[in-house]
């Protein structure tokens, strides 16, 4: 279990440098589900194996799908590609790897002091339901109105305006 | 010798094997059932009633020209028609063939077919979107929205099982219809299943992303030899896949009357409605783009929710 952590953690880090290195949008966003895909695994490891489906579900194989939709209707060609490698060249990527590089110090800090990184205990599909509908049911309704409102927002953005209708 | 269980190599590699060779030969069981339902002959020469037909249709797509068109994007044209076979492969590891067959027993085995159905759109879009080819993107636009609507009914129409079996395991839900099969307080839910479980697997009458009356072949225009070959075998497979789900989650899967071994009522289960997918194809005509849309957002949406909400009622109420 631990050396399946440890291999998926790589994977993960492999992977999200791949998409910051990839000038191809497309092969980018494969680095990207490739990324999560991974982290499922690590939550897996971890004892979270409902964490981990929601997570190829709705990230790797909900949000990603919409993503790549988009990308396909804006059908970026070569522009971007010179773009993207103009962008990768300049030094804009120091201050971003300067604060990850403050965010992984920290992450190893942490990391020493604690020890035992594996699965303490498993928390089931049964356990994550009566919390998220016991004592966490206000954020999760208010959530799903913040959701709903978002959904009829973009239906109110999207509707199509009849001619007789102005 | 070999110990036969769940999970044991021999298990694995004849399920691997039946399910991949069950695949090939529905390519001919497809076009007999085609041909005899509409009045005709099908392939009927090679063999016995015509079933090798399937050896020589390999052996044509194996040597057939496999060829990358130079203006496409050549990393995911050719990981796409790979992702398809391996998703709906890795779904068949959930699924409880028998008592003793099968690969893993997943506490969470209804979530990972979902997920692996959901990886499966990667595999029609990206064929599409690499293909740089205008009806190819069209196909895998209309297919990237078909799959992603149609996933949200049919993961809800499962969660009625889910309720009434109370557990995510598809064997455990197998197990808990030994007293009475889901299909009868689930009959909506079997319903939007096999709906979206068409949809999901684009198949007729919901095969437009593939509509070739209309745009070509679709996502898979620019594909050839066995590349394309996986694309239709993946169709297949995504074929067996639904109708074994259907089986385990609201047919009992391998529960019967003991005068057949187990695994053989799965079969004849899955088998009945692998034809009857078949039977669909030939007796309805494919619906317009927005009009599977609507029917899905507007229709099976509320219809699943009412079910599920009704389920959790009487389960509730029972207890």
């Amino acid at each position: 279990m631990t050396l399946l952590f440890y291999l998926a953690g790589a994977v993960a880090v492999i992977a999200t440098i791949g998409v910051i290195l990839q000038t191809n949008i497309v092969h980018a966003l494969l680095y990207l589900i490739l990324s999560l895909l991974a982290v499922a695994v690590i939550f897996y490891t971890l004892g979270a194996p409902l964490a981990a489906m929601l997570e190829a579900i709705v990230y790797a194989g909900a949000i990603m799908v919409l993503f790549l939709f988009v990308i396909m209707m804006l059908n970026l060609g070569q522009n971007t590609r010179e773009q993207e490698r103009d962008w990768l060249r300049a030094g804009g990527w120091l201050p971003p790897a300067f604060l990850a590089g403050v965010l992984l110090a920290q992450l190893l800090l942490v990391m020493s002091g604690v020890e035992g990184m594996s699965a303490a205990e498993q928390v089931g599909v049964m356990a994550v339901g009566t919390r998220l509908f016991g004592p966490y049911v206000l954020a999760v309704e208010l959530a799903s109105i913040l959701l709903l409102a978002g959904l009829v927002s973009a239906y109110h953005l999207a509707r199509q305006i009849r001619a007789e209708d102005e | 010798m070999f110990e036969y269980a769940v999970g044991s190599a021999l298990s694995i590699a004849s399920i691997l094997l039946v399910v991949i060779v069950i695949a090939a030969m529905l390519i001919w069981v497809e076009r007999r059932l085609l041909g005899f339902w509409q009045e005709r002959l099908g392939p009927n020469r090679l063999g016995w009633f015509g079933i090798l037909q399937v050896v020589a249709d390999m052996i044509k797509i194996f040597t057939k020209e496999d060829w990358v068109p130079p203006f496409a994007d050549r990393l995911s044209f050719v990981i796409a028609p790979a992702i398809i076979m391996v998703v709906v492969l890795m779904s068949f590891a959930v699924i409880p063939f028998a008592p003793n067959i099968g690969v893993i027993d997943s506490n969470i085995g209804v979530l990972f077919v979902l997920a692996m159905a959901s990886l499966g759109a990667y595999s029609v879009m990206l064929g599409g979107l690499s293909s740089n080819n205008k009806y190819a993107l069209l196909g895998s636009l209309r297919a990237a929205a078909q799959m992603v609507s149609y996933e949200v009914f049919m993961g809800i129409s499962l969660l009625g099982v889910v309720v009434l079996a109370g557990s995510f395991n598809l064997r455990e839900i197998v197990e808990s219809q030994a007293d009475g099969w889901y299909i009868v307080p689930q009959c909506v839910g079997f319903l939007i299943f096999l709906i979206a479980g068409v949809a999901e697997s684009h198949r007729l009458p919901f095969d437009i992303p593939e509509a070739e009356q209309e745009i070509c072949a679709g996502y898979h225009t620019e594909y050839s030899g066995m590349k394309f070959g996986m694309f239709f075998v993946g169709e297949y497979l995504g074929l067996v896949l639904i109708s074994s789900l259907i089986t385990v989650l609201f047919f009992g899967g391998w529960l019967g009357p003991a005068l057949l071994p187990p695994i053989v009522w799965f079969a004849l289960k899955a088998g009945f409605f692998i034809a009857f997918f078949i039977l669909m194809r030939a007796a309805l005509p494919r619906p317009r783009y927005d009009q599977l849309m609507s029917y899905g957002w507007l229709f099976l949406l509320p219809l699943s929710l009412v079910n599920l909400l009704a389920t959790g009622a009487v389960v509730l109420a029972a207890q």
